[in-house]
């Protein structure tokens, strides 16, 4: 009949679509499971000053997840989210500092202040958004970088954030539960690496809904998904907002695994590093996320442990060992960026992958074969490239 | 179409998560195996002692707390396990470790300090070194990033085992371990700066500081001022953080408070100090205490100069030190300084006839590389010296416990002019300081030299007279 | 009011050299549409040119002029090897090459010159000549404001009345119709990117004087507010360049003398926000229309 042969390929859409997103939801949560089981062998294997690392990883991962799907999915440069950083961080040491000062304990204060922290960067991050809305390319470069730089210069200025000193961040010791034997940087590794499997889960389902495909649209060509009815200033807020909160979960995580939150922790070269390292483990990638902190993190150690080995005169070993992890992150993003735009994990991709005959479904093209989340990095276009005079346009 | 979505997504982030995890796993791995690499005498094969069991293979992880004083090894006699009674001590060897900005703000002149002080080692090991045990200095740089020397402290008692830190330099990068020190019960002796926060001994029980505290040092400044420029507006120039405040609080504690006309601050970051300068210009001030490291001195006396501002310059001796800041105002030093007043604890560079300035200078040459002879060199000299000395003092049996005993039982006496401060209750270090004016461009010692505390209490002189150094440069 | 004039000229001076350097941006913008984020540490690097021949030689302006061809040169090779199909990228990637490049450039410096702080000379006299009894400028601040004025005279005078202006000014705005009409457009581009590296060596000679000395990261500062002032002034305005410097470094000056000198980098970036959130593109730009 006539309605059941028009209405079955939407319901059979419909259905597909469903099945599709709760397939998804799985997948994230098996490999949600599946990390934090990774999480607990290998933090459990490995030394204090290992699992000190591994912590400060965590910290990065959340800041660096946040900044690729910003950066990658939504299409918006920023140059200061190691500002956004502090802000989660000093957030966490004031409430820190309050709980002890009263003496509050429990295993439920350090999550509230890394929520506060969250919150607070992410409000904070909704401000600047509603800001930066209307700002494109290199205006919003602009604008991101002078936060960067600007913000942690706040903390000398008033007396409550104690200047270039920072903030001590105490907390409690590991839960009794755990034995008298469990370190602290156990603990520290831990929480960190927990925050930043969460992040990555929501992340993930943020990539692969309807909001994501909202980012991406705004992100490839703003007329057109202003034309399909997304707004497209709500769009770029909502992921700066997302973004400033997933920064401020990782710069909390980074206090706590600091124990202080001075501005020099989070200064330029912080914001950078994390632009580095989206860009090397591929743009809109949460998986590049993992990958890029990874190398951001133990990339200097590796240089650093090479070139002492290596047994150079005095002068050059130590100009050498200063100097020759940043020359090959340098090096690094610009060889990335102009030979391979998808980082590692678009290296990543190009594994052989078994090819699945193409079945088309009734009454629905081909799907397109991208794979639902988001690890399909595309570099955001700019504004429209002048080959057309601009108007008005003089010498 | 969705499974073999499933199946390629699965794979790669597989693959993701391994490849991530053997590269982690790799650097745990080397860094472990070489990171010791770094100290001159080999690891004793006593494979018993906690400090060389983990660097053996990476995964055995010594999983529980890092602090090695373990009972059984300081139960243990020196001959038991080879003489390694504590974690980064060996019967060869004593690791130290320390963070200095080697590079940034504070550099200038302070990248100095830990090469003098490894070239006092040095000549000290040659010597034998301390109860038959060579010492180790390992130097790491920070940057004057608080983040960095988190890192950093943390590397050099997780991961390099050091026996103690030394010398630690910096207000707000060293304030960001203190806690950690204190978790992990580390030595922490003398710490470059003069904050009040080393002093803390029921807080931080193995923190020590080790230069005159800023507030002692500003109220000895302030009764000068008081003796000499009664009357004039006085105001003060200081770096905005604990080196300042503690510094003009002080001050005030002397002169009294609101006695200053005008107070401005500078910030590491920021170079230009002219709208600060200017400030104090049209405040008419007559007399600027400042509290400034060496850049910052030499910008504040260059910006004034061409302000035509030329107050009565009374500088702490943290950036106080002519030939630094020669290296900044060259052939206007002589003139800018000239009648400038500061202070010092230790016998200034220029004193040729000091038997202590003697000894280092010829330790300069021979192991220093003949480095141009400064006050930096001067205090990093020193620093090892009082190094040695408590080492010394700690015995054979060379436990962590008992070289902070060592520094606590306090008596010792060396190139200070005047005397240390340590007991089980106070941390500080040096208990006062001498005034010094500039007088044909070396900083000539003026009056007699003070101590006092951190409060109200008033300024006593001290008369004791500065030991001659021992003839082999080493404490008995 | 004393104060206000002596607060004026310092951050015009300072104001002078953040608009050499979001000159030199500009110019590279429009001629090849890139974000140049490593002109400071490109101009760094002239600088330590500048003291090696200086070194060398004995001359001061032996090393400036050597700092002012190395600028040349080294504009020429950034251009034509990392930036070579910079047309063809996306702003994103524009701007992290440009971040790559200026921490590859700034580490090579630490690796073969060292960090330590050098000691860089000013070209003339600091002490400041007074007026009535406020000091304003000395020689220095004077040389420097006159310095980036005759260069944006120069490049304005090359622009608007020369042949070779006008191949430059044709081949970033229509290059395809200008190399149907023969003009070399990748020549242009890299001629314009060589004028905007020496540009950025003039200001690293005429800012480094004024701080701590020659470091590898010296020019970082200055090349962020020279940034702010580009952004200020619009990036497709080179005259909005100057003037968004210039009042970059007067709003940091008042800010630092009424306010405190930690908040200087505050005032910057209100500014920023404050001109960018009522014109989007700058001061002096003029507004894109949109297309649809």
């Amino acid at each position: 009949m006539a309605t059941t042969e028009t209405t079955r390929p939407a319901a059979t859409a419909a259905v597909s679509t469903r099945r599709q997103s709760w397939s998804t939801l799985v997948r994230h949560l098996a490999l949600l499971a599946g990390g934090v089981v990774v999480v607990l062998l290998i933090t459990g294997w490995f030394d204090d000053f290992a699992n000190y690392q591994l912590a400060t990883l965590g910290a990065y991962i959340c800041a660096v997840a946040g900044l690729t799907l910003l950066t990658g999915t939504s299409g918006q440069i920023s140059l200061g989210h190691g500002a956004l950083m502090a802000i989660g961080g000093y957030t966490v040491a004031l409430l820190q500092n309050q709980f002890a000062d009263h003496g509050v304990t429990g295993l439920w204060v350090l999550p509230l202040s890394l929520l506060a922290g969250t919150v607070a960067t992410a409000l904070f991050g909704a401000a600047f958004g509603v800001a930066a809305a209307r700002l494109r390319g290199p205006y919003l470069a602009g604008a991101t970088l002078a936060l960067g730089v600007a913000l942690p210069s706040i903390t000398s200025h008033f007396e409550v954030f104690q200047g270039d000193q920072g903030l001590f961040v105490p907390f409690d010791p590991p839960p009794a539960g755990l034995g008298d034997d469990f370190s602290l940087e156990h603990w520290q590794a831990w929480v960190s690496l927990g925050a930043a499997l969460i992040t990555l889960f929501l992340l993930a389902n943020l990539q692969s809904s309807a909001v994501g495909r909202h980012m991406r649209a705004v992100r490839d060509d703003e007329i057109a998904a202003s034309l399909a009815g997304l707004s497209v200033p709500r769009t770029q807020i909502l992921a700066f907002t997302i973004s400033s909160a997933a920064a401020g979960l990782g710069g909390g995580v980074f206090a706590f695994v600091l124990q202080t939150a001075s501005p020099g922790s989070f200064g330029l070269v912080l914001s950078l590093t994390l632009l580095s390292a989206v860009i090397i483990g591929g743009l809109g990638s949460l998986t590049g996320a993992v990958l890029g902190s990874v190398i951001v993190v133990y990339l200097g150690t590796w240089l650093t442990d090479w070139i002492d080995g290596l047994g150079l005169d005095a002068g050059w070993a130590q100009n050498l060992h200063d100097h020759l992890p940043n020359a090959t992150y340098g090096l690094l993003l610009i060889l990335v960026m102009l030979l391979l735009p998808g980082g590692l994990a678009g290296l990543l991709r190009r594994i052989p992958r078994p090819r699945s005959p193409r079945r088309p479904r009734v009454g629905r093209p081909d799907p397109p074969d991208q794979p639902a989340a988001a690890d399909q990095p595309v570099p955001p276009t700019a504004p429209p490239a002048p080959t057309t005079p601009p108007p008005g346009g003089q010498a | 179409m969705t499974r073999s979505l499933h199946r390629r997504s699965i794979i790669q982030i597989g693959v993701a998560v391994v490849a991530a995890a053997t590269l982690v796993a790799c650097s745990s791995s080397s860094s472990d195996g070489t990171s010791s690499t770094t100290s001159a005498a080999g690891t004793a094969p006593a494979a018993t002692s906690p400090a060389t069991a983990s660097t053996a293979a990476a995964p055995t992880s010594t999983a529980g707390s890092s602090d090695a004083s373990s009972p059984a090894a300081t139960s243990a006699a020196p001959t038991d396990n080879g003489g390694a009674t504590d974690t980064g001590v060996t019967a060869d060897e004593i690791l130290l470790g320390t963070t200095q900005p080697l590079t940034g703000p504070a550099a200038p002149g302070y990248s100095k300090i830990s090469a003098a002080m490894n070239a006092y080692f040095e000549f000290a090991n040659e010597a034998g070194g301390v109860n038959g045990r060579k010492v180790t200095l390992k130097v790491v740089d920070d940057g004057y990033n608080p983040a960095k020397t988190a890192t950093l402290t943390r590397q050099l008692v997780l991961q390099d085992k050091v026996f103690a830190l030394v010398g630690a330099l910096g207000t707000p990068t060293h304030t960001a371990v203190l806690d950690f020190i204190k978790q992990n019960k580390v030595p922490d002796l003398f710490v470059s700066s003069g904050s009040r926060s080393w002093n803390q001994a029921d807080k931080y029980p193995t923190t020590f500081g080790w230069q005159v505290d800023y507030t002692v040092e500003g109220k000895i400044l302030g009764d000068y001022i008081k003796k000499n420029f009664a009357g004039k507006k006085v105001c003060s120039f200081g770096q905005n953080d604990d080196f300042g405040k503690d510094g003009v609080e002080g001050v005030e504690l002397t002169l009294g408070a609101g006695s200053l006309v005008d107070k401005q601050n500078y910030t590491p970051t920021n170079t230009n100090v002219g709208p600060q300068i200017g400030a104090l210009q049209a405040a008419g001030c007559e007399v600027v205490v400042s509290f400034t490291v060496p850049g910052f001195t030499a910008l504040a006396l260059g910006t004034a100069a061409q302000l035509k501002f030329a107050p009565q310059w009374v500088i702490s001796n943290v950036g106080a030190d002519i030939p630094t800041l020669t290296g900044f105002l060259k052939e206007a030093t002589g003139p800018l300084l000239e009648g400038a007043v500061s202070d010092n604890y230790l016998p200034g560079s220029a004193d040729t006839s000091n038997s202590w300035i003697k000894l280092f200078k010829t330790v300069n040459e021979k192991y220093n590389d003949n480095a141009p002879f400064d006050g930096n060199v001067v205090y990093g000299m020193a620093i090892a010296y009082t190094t040695l000395q408590v080492l010394a003092a700690a015995g054979p049996n060379l436990t962590r416990e008992s070289v902070i005993e060592a520094v606590q039982k306090g008596g010792y006496t060396g190139p200070g002019l005047v005397s240390f401060r340590y007991s089980a209750t106070d941390h500080s270090g040096y208990a006062g300081t001498q005034i010094n004016v500039v007088k044909n461009g070396v900083a000539t010692p003026t009056g007699p030299v003070y101590t006092t505390d951190d409060g109200t209490a008033p300024l006593t002189e001290y008369t004791e007279q500065q030991p001659e150094a021992p003839a082999n440069g080493l404490p008995e | 009011m004393n104060r206000f004039l002596f607060l004026t000229f310092n951050g015009l001076s300072f104001g002078a050299v953040y608009a050499a350097v979001a000159l030199s941006l500009v110019i590279i913008w429009r001629a090849t549409r890139v974000l140049n984020f490593a002109q400071g540490a490109m101009a760094i690097a002239c600088a330590y040119v500048a003291i090696a021949v200086s070194t060398a030689t004995g001359s001061y302006w032996l090393g400036f002029g050597a700092a002012l061809v190395a600028g040349f040169v080294l504009g020429i090779i950034v251009e034509r090897t990392v930036f070579r199909s910079a047309d063809r990228m996306p702003t994103l990637n524009t701007v992290v090459v440009g971040v790559g490049l200026l921490i590859l450039i700034e580490a090579a410096v630490g690796i073969f010159a060292g960090a330590a702080n050098r000691d860089f000379p000013a070209a003339f006299s600091t002490a400041t000549i007074a007026v009535g009894d406020v000091p304003l400028l000395s020689p220095q601040n004077i040389f420097t404001l006159g310095s980036v004025l005759v260069v944006m005279l120069a490049l304005g005078a090359l622009f608007t009345w020369t042949p070779t202006g006008l191949r430059m000014r044709a081949a970033a705005l229509a290059p395809e119709v200008a190399r149907l009409l023969g003009v070399k457009v990748g020549r242009m581009l890299t001629l314009g990117w060589a004028l905007a590296g020496v540009v950025g060596a003039l200001a690293a000679m005429l800012v480094i004087p004024t701080g701590l000395g020659l470091f590898p990261q010296a020019m970082e500062g200055v090349f962020v507010l020279g940034f702010t002032g580009a952004i200020v002034g619009g990036l497709e305005s080179p005259l909005g360049a100057v003037v968004g410097g210039l009042v970059t470094g007067v709003v940091l000056s008042y800010a630092s003398g009424y306010l405190g000198s930690d908040l200087t980098l505050v005032a910057a970036l209100v500014l920023l926000l404050g001109v960018l959130l009522v014109r989007p593109t700058g001061l002096f730009s003029p507004v894109p229309e949109r297309r649809v």
